[in-house]
Parts: C-alpha cells; sequence; structure tokens
C-alpha cells in the first residue's frame, strides 16, 4: 500500500480522487481525503485571481531586476558611495546627482523601495483574496523577507560592508526572489485549475530527494559566491563546490526529464535547469578569468569584468529560483511512494 | 492563522520596521557622538613631553629609489563615469621614469629606542583634484592634522580602509570646507578610496617619528634631523612591498642609502 509521505491517512486514493481541480496546494489536497476515523475533511474552494498573479509575477521580475541592480553595486565597487542609510546624502527623497558609484548604489536603493512597497501590497492582496492559509503565510513571510533584507542593507553600509553581513544580504536576496517566483506560480492559473498528473516515485533516492539536494547545494554555492566576491573568502571553495554543484544538478535533472519525460511541470523546468546550468559554469569560468586571472590589477572594475560577474549572479538566481520550481513541482507530481506499515486487518478495507 | 492574527502581525511587523529604523539612525548618532568623545579625549591628554635632539649633532639620510628592469605599463583609467573628472588616465601605482621610482615611502622604522616627538602643529593637505588624490602616497605623525580638500566640481566620498586605525567614510561635495582628521596608530601603506570614482586610491602612512619621506618623480628622498644612532631604513612601495636596509650615522654626518625594487612576481 503506497502513500504520499507524511498523509495523516492510511487508506490509498487513486491520483484523480485526490487531485481534483480546484486544488490549490497541500492544504487543499488534504481535504480530499478521509482522516482515520473516517470522517471527511472540509474542502476549500480556490479561485484563479488574474490581476492577483500578474502582480505576483510582475514582483517576481523586478525582485529579478532588483538582483541585477545588486550585482552591479558589488561588480563597480560602489558598495559605500553613499555613506548613509536610510537617507541618502541626508535625504530621504531628494535624488543625488547620478554619476559615477553614486548611479549604482542610489538606483538599487530605488528599485529595492519598489520592491518593498510591491511585496506590502501583494501581502495584503493575498490576505484580501486568497483562501490557502498557507499561501497566506508565505505572502507574510515575503514582507518579512524584504524587511529583513531592507535592514541587512542598511547595516551593511553603516559598518562599511563587512563579509559576512553582506553575504548575508546577497543571500537573502536570492532566497526573496525564490519566494516571489513560488507566490506567482502558486498563484497561476494552471497550478489552481488544473488537475495535476500524479506518479509515484519509488526510486532510491527520490527525485524528490534529489530536488532538495540540489537546493541545497546551490544555496550553499551562493554563500560561497557571495563570500569571495565581498572580500570574506579566498575564490577557491567556490570553484571547487561548482563541481560538485553541476554533478548533483545535472544527475536531478536527467532523471527528471528521462524517468517523467511525459509530465510537462517536471519536463520543462528540468530541461531550463541544465540549460541554466551550462550557462552558468560558462559564466562563472568567464568571471573567473575577467576578475581572478587578468583583473586582478586593474586600477578600477572593467567592463568585461562587470558584465561577467553580473551576468554569473543574475543566472545563478534564475537557476536556484528554476530549482525550486521543479522541487515544487516534483513534489506535486511525483510524489514519494512508501509502504504504510498498517495492521493486516486494515489492509484490506481500501478506499480504492 | 486567521485574518485578525494576520493583520496583528503584519501591523507588529511594520511597527517592528520603524522601531528598528529608529534605532538604527540613534546608533548611528551615538556613534559619531562616542567617536567625537574618545577623540576628544586623544586631543586632551597631554602629550608625553619630546625627547629633546642636539641640533648641532643631527645627521641626514638620503638616496635614490630605483626600479630594476622593464617598467610595467601603468594601468589605464576610464573616467566616463562622471563629466566632471577629467583628470590624467593613467593608474599611479607604479610609476617609474627612466628607472627612478617613484610614490615609495621611507621612514626610521627602528632604532630610535623609546624616543618620543611632538606632534607637527601644522596640518598636511590631501587634495582631490582632477578625481585623483594629491599626493598619492603621504605620511604623517600619528596625531597630526590632515586638512582633506575637495577641489573638483562633483562629490567625492573619502574611505580609509585601515587595520589599526578607526574606519570612517564621508562624502565631500564641490566647494565645501576641508574635512580635519587625524589617525591615533602607527600604519603603513592605510589605503584610501573613494568609492563614488573607483580608480581613486591612495594610501596614508602613519608613523610615530617625524623621520619620513616619500620619493619623488627622480625617486629621490631626505631624511634630515636625525640624532646619531644605528637605524633600520624602511623603503614600502604598494605594489612591490617592502625591503629593510641598516644604516649608521654619526654625529653631522650625510649617508647615502638607495634601495632598488625588482618587478612582482605573479
Amino acid at each position: 500500500m503506497y502513500s504520499r509521505r507524511g498523509r495523516r491517512t492510511n487508506c490509498r486514493l487513486p491520483p484523480s480522487v485526490r487531485s481534483e481541480p480546484n486544488s490549490g496546494g497541500p492544504a487543499d489536497e488534504a481535504t480530499h481525503s478521509r482522516d482515520p476515523r473516517g470522517a471527511i475533511l472540509k474542502a476549500i474552494a480556490t479561485t484563479y485571481h488574474r490581476g492577483h498573479h500578474r502582480f505576483a509575477v510582475v514582483l517576481a521580475c523586478w525582485t529579478f531586476l532588483l538582483i541585477i541592480a545588486g550585482a552591479l553595486v558589488t561588480s563597480n565597487d560602489a558598495g559605500l558611495s553613499v555613506p548613509d542609510w536610510p537617507t541618502s546624502f541626508g535625504s530621504l527623497y531628494k535624488i543625488p546627482r547620478l554619476v559615477g558609484g553614486v548611479e549604482f548604489e542610489h538606483t538599487h536603493r530605488m528599485i529595492a523601495q519598489g520592491a518593498g512597497l510591491l511585496t506590502i501590497i501583494l501581502t495584503v492582496w493575498t490576505w484580501r483574496v486568497e483562501k490557502r492559509r498557507w499561501l497566506r503565510v508565505l505572502a507574510l513571510a515575503a514582507l518579512g523577507t524584504v524587511i529583513a533584507q531592507g535592514i541587512l542593507g542598511g547595516i551593511t553600509v553603516l559598518y562599511y560592508l563587512p563579509p559576512a553581513v553582506s553575504s548575508a544580504h546577497a543571500a537573502l536576496a536570492q532566497t526573496f526572489f525564490c519566494i516571489a517566483v513560488a507566490i506567482a506560480l502558486f498563484t497561476g492559473r494552471k497550478w489552481v485549475e488544473e488537475q495535476p498528473r500524479v506518479e509515484f516515485d519509488s526510486r532510491k533516492p527520490s527525485l524528490f530527494t534529489l530536488t532538495l539536494l540540489s537546493i541545497f547545494v546551490l544555496y550553499v554555492q551562493l554563500i560561497l559566491g557571495a563570500m569571495f566576491r565581498h572580500h570574506g573568502m579566498s575564490w577557491w571553495p567556490h570553484v571547487v563546490h561548482a563541481v560538485i554543484v553541476a554533478f548533483v544538478l545535472a544527475w536531478t535533472a536527467v532523471r527528471a526529464i528521462t524517468a517523467y519525460p511525459h509530465i510537462e511541470a517536471v519536463r520543462r523546468p528540468a530541461i531550463l535547469m541544465l540549460s541554466l546550468l551550462i550557462t552558468q559554469l560558462c559564466l562563472g569560468f568567464t568571471a573567473f578569468l575577467t576578475r581572478v586571472a587578468w583583473g586582478k590589477d586593474a586600477a578600477q572594475p572593467e567592463l568585461p569584468m562587470v558584465v561577467s560577474t553580473v551576468a554569473h549572479v543574475a543566472v545563478g538566481a534564475l537557476l536556484l529560483a528554476t530549482t525550486v520550481i521543479l522541487a515544487i513541482e516534483v513534489w506535486r507530481h511525483v510524489p514519494v511512494a512508501f509502504e504504510e506499515r498498517v495492521p493486516q486487518t486494515q489492509r484490506n478495507a481500501t478506499a480504492a | 492563522m486567521n485574518k485578525k492574527t494576520g493583520w496583528t502581525v503584519m501591523t507588529a511587523g511594520t511597527l517592528a520596521l520603524c522601531g528598528l529604523l529608529v534605532l538604527a539612525g540613534c546608533n548611528k548618532k551615538e556613534n559619531t557622538e562616542q567617536s567625537n568623545n574618545s577623540m576628544a579625549e586623544q586631543q586632551a591628554q597631554p602629550a608625553p613631553a619630546a625627547t629633546p635632539i642636539d641640533p648641532a649633532t643631527v645627521a641626514t639620510v638620503s638616496g635614490t629609489v630605483k626600479f630594476d628592469g622593464t617598467a610595467p605599463k601603468p594601468s589605464k583609467i576610464d573616467m566616463s563615469q562622471d563629466p566632471a573628472c577629467k583628470g590624467g588616465n593613467e593608474a599611479e601605482n607604479i610609476v617609474v621614469d627612466g628607472g627612478d621610482l617613484a610614490n615609495v615611502f621611507v621612514y626610521v622604522k627602528d632604532g630610535l629606542g623609546s624616543r618620543t616627538f611632538d606632534v607637527p602643529k601644522d596640518a598636511v593637505t590631501l587634495d582631490q583634484q582632477g578625481c585623483k588624490y594629491h599626493p598619492h602616497v603621504l605620511g604623517v605623525m600619528a596625531g597630526q592634522t590632515v586638512d582633506i580638500k575637495n577641489d573638483d566640481q562633483t562629490t567625492h566620498n573619502i574611505h580609509p580602509t585601515p587595520k589599526d586605525n578607526r574606519e570612517w567614510n564621508e562624502s565631500q561635495p564641490p566647494s565645501s570646507p576641508a574635512i580635519e582628521k587625524n589617525f591615533a596608530r602607527e600604519e603603513i601603506m592605510l589605503p584610501v578610496k573613494c568609492n563614488q570614482h573607483p580608480w581613486m586610491k591612495m594610501y596614508i602612512n602613519v608613523v610615530k617619528n617625524p623621520f619620513y619621506a616619500v620619493t619623488d618623480k627622480s625617486g629621490k628622498y631626505e631624511i634630515k634631523g636625525l640624532p646619531p644612532g644605528e637605524y633600520t631604513i624602511a623603503f614600502v612601495q604598494e605594489k612591490l612591498g617592502e625591503q629593510d636596509q641598516k644604516v649608521s650615522v654619526a654625529a653631522k654626518e650625510s649617508k647615502t642609502v638607495d634601495a632598488s625594487f625588482k618587478p612582482a612576481a605573479d
């Protein structure tokens, strides 16, 4: 007898029963099963809100723009060109002359303020229209993350870019990006209205485990890269760990593509992940050449150095977000099968 | 979590953010006040009396610093980020003219024992002109005032990144009064940069004695007023590192101590 790991039910339900239209996520799916005492849990009808979903997509895109703006600040060594925070040259609203490093730093601050505003609106909107409790909590988590991110940005300016704080700022930026992308996914028409095709995964390690491992190694790689960029660590841990990242992500993507080629929601992010991985490895090599090998004695950040490192950060963010999407889709479409230890007397009393 | 709880959490979050912002502002003010206070304390403490030196016996050490090998091509600077910047477009990290090496800081590193020296009352000037620092290498005694001027029609920010002194980062708009600073502790090749113009870099050397010099374009330096004795003279270049030489000077003696730097190994 197989079931989704972590379900409290001991009766097997066919996927068609488990995943009806309008089942918007884990809470909803659980509502379609019976608890051990036989009571039917209350179902939540989730509806698609086009405006809300589009706004979530705008926030995700805006966050990606913000990550690029932040990468430009670091690559141009402009992190302290505006020496104060939360004001800029003593003013909360005046736009300073955007030249030199100020152009990058103040633009980053303005885009960040926009991201904060968009997140507040999205959170309020989610609480007004969304019935899924876990999604409302996720929106709240996005708001908390963006607040924490703003404070980290301020601390790193006030304390002259300590490597640990600057790296935390870089890592939290991509965490927030992943949350924004996930909200855009969960509010999408496909997620809310489609009847997901479900296949149990009995291989070991499971595809879901592999996707979680991929997220973990990518996150470690993100921290190592950020520490190197912010002068807290040498370049070699990031380069050595890139080999591990390449192996784990390639394993995950190949497994997803070969084992579930007919599940579009799994196949597409897996192909994208593999493509982004190859691109990212090429960009990493280019960034290494321009910054470490050729640019170490440069009088100032040069264009090839800036372009390659910013592209490396941007594609890294896309790769992490794509891996998160793959993990979510695998969790939804390819649940882990395991045999439950159900007493023999109850084994025959299956709902199916 | 019901709607009411959600609103409560959101309100609490917003209040917490406001609180943190206020706290950050207050903290910054407190930090500034603290540093001002500590500086005031430093200034208020009476300096120990300087050890007298007989002017009739003092010696002079001078010499030339050479670059042994083919001089590296200076890195190019691109000032197009700021239209107000119209300075020379070559970096000054290794300045060689006919084999003579400029911008080497030369100082008496050892041999003065427990002698103490008066801190000069005159300030030294660090000028920002053409989006470059003048001079590129500066020597100053610990506690001596440095007047930082901005002669450009653009805002600079001056950001020393010391190891042993207090770090600060201040912006200086055009035509603003000079910023007066001093450095309390000895520190050689203390980097100073402008985060608005990333090519702007210079080095301040903070020493406890007045026996120091910086080589000029012809690689020459001169240290006057040394009491007779045995000394270690250090030659420090920002990219090529440090060389030490022992020298012994008698009363009224003038000695020549030359040095030569080889290209840095990659």
